[in-house]
């Protein structure tokens, strides 16, 4: 018997035509997200007045041209800077109105009084490598991390999350709106709590 | 018995690809989706340093991206060696990106227009002399949110 079958379109030429595509595709892709430290700066305006802040609630960080690290007028290695800060910031010696009933530091009366006033300040010269100032800006962060972490676990115990990953879960847009509104006050106490204070003074020139 | 008996040639039966298309198109859409397109081809060097304390950007349309390094080696005999900048496609100076920075800001949606954050993919190796001055600039045109783009890692790998 004979059979006759309907004839079929010839598809056989779909797939070259896909494949053209998906190389196309392939080689203009980039997957990953960038991402990096989030910093701002300070406005341009000169300010009249500026604020008188003491001695001891600035933690001065110097990188000099050699990529060394000066931090309160001594030398360190940026492996000792994250434990410095933290110390610094923590310290809590201030007395009466600025006094800081959550800091666990020394209360040594020559640190900072309270991390609402403490100040960092990063100085770096024009000819410091990029990658070091990097490394330096991580550590530092990752101090204010380090606490923000501390009082966000005290003040949330049942959440189960640290302050970082609280954040990144709020700036996540797949995050619902409901879980947004109930973080968001979260994050602003403890970021109230340690106000990241970190001033990028302009450059020291090079003699 | 003929009557049930299968014409039966040698050779094997051919691999139906008839659902090699399928296949295809389902890698075509998951890279479709995924992609994301280069919008400029970088020639300036771009190792960029380590950081493990990052924030993700935000979303790419509010973003401005301003590349710096060494020129690429087939830059380098018209360039030179020492550091650069590059803003889309093209090699400038200090005294272009605040023009740069008001241009992006122009072509980009009213409501984006104050959020916009300027990305800094600078490679390791410049010396921060370039980046406090594209910064001043930056200060100049009140753009001051930014971000220094790096890749995940530990801080030590830039100490080297």
């Amino acid at each position: 018997m004979a059979k006759r079958s309907a004839p079929e379109v010839n598809a056989g030429s779909m797939a070259d035509i896909a494949f053209l595509l998906l190389i196309f595709f392939l080689v203009t892709t980039t997957i990953e997200t960038d991402s990096g430290l989030n910093r701002k700066l300070p406005p341009m305006e000169d300010v009249v007045d500026p604020p008188v802040i003491k001695e001891r609630n600035i933690f001065t960080v110097v990188v000099n041209k050699n990529n060394d690290l000066l931090v309160e007028e001594k030398p360190m290695q940026i492996s000792e800077l994250r434990e410095a800060a933290v110390a610094f910031l923590d310290n809590g010696g201030g007395k009466g109105d600025d006094a800081c009933d959550f800091c666990q530091g020394a209360r040594d009366t020559s640190s900072s009084d309270n991390p609402e006033k403490a100040v960092i300040s990063l100085k770096n010269d024009r000819e410091t490598d990029y990658r070091v100032y990097i490394a330096v800006q991580n550590e530092l962060v990752a101090a204010y991390n380090e606490l923000r972490n501390r009082e966000f676990a005290r003040l949330n115990p049942n959440l189960g999350l640290s302050f970082v990953e609280a954040d990144r879960r709020y700036s996540d847009p797949r995050t619902s709106t409901s879980d947004k509104e109930s973080l968001k006050p979260r994050l602003a106490e403890v970021k109230a709590l340690f106000p990241q204070k970190l001033s990028e003074a302009e450059p020291s020139k090079t003699n | 018995m003929s009557k049930f008996k299968k014409k039966k040639g040698g050779d094997l039966p051919a691999i139906s690809t008839a659902s090699l298309p399928d296949i295809v198109f389902m890698l075509l859409f998951f890279f479709m989706v995924a992609t994301v397109m280069r919008d400029s081809t970088l020639m300036v060097a771009n190792t960029l340093p380590a950081a493990d304390q990052v924030q993700k950007l935000d979303k790419k349309d509010r973003v401005m991206y301003i590349y710096a390094g060494k020129p690429s080696d087939r830059y380098q005999d018209k360039f030179g060696t020492q550091p650069k900048i590059q803003l889309n496609d093209k090699f400038a100076t200090v005294a272009d990106v605040g023009a740069f920075v008001l241009a992006e800001r122009a072509s980009k949606r009213q409501e984006l227009q104050n959020v916009l954050t300027t990305a800094l993919k600078v490679d390791g190796e410049t010396n921060m002399g370039l980046i406090t001055d594209i910064k001043q600039e930056l200060r100049k045109v009140n753009a001051l949110k930014i971000n220094y783009t790096t890749r995940n890692g530990d801080y030590s790998q830039n100490l080297k």
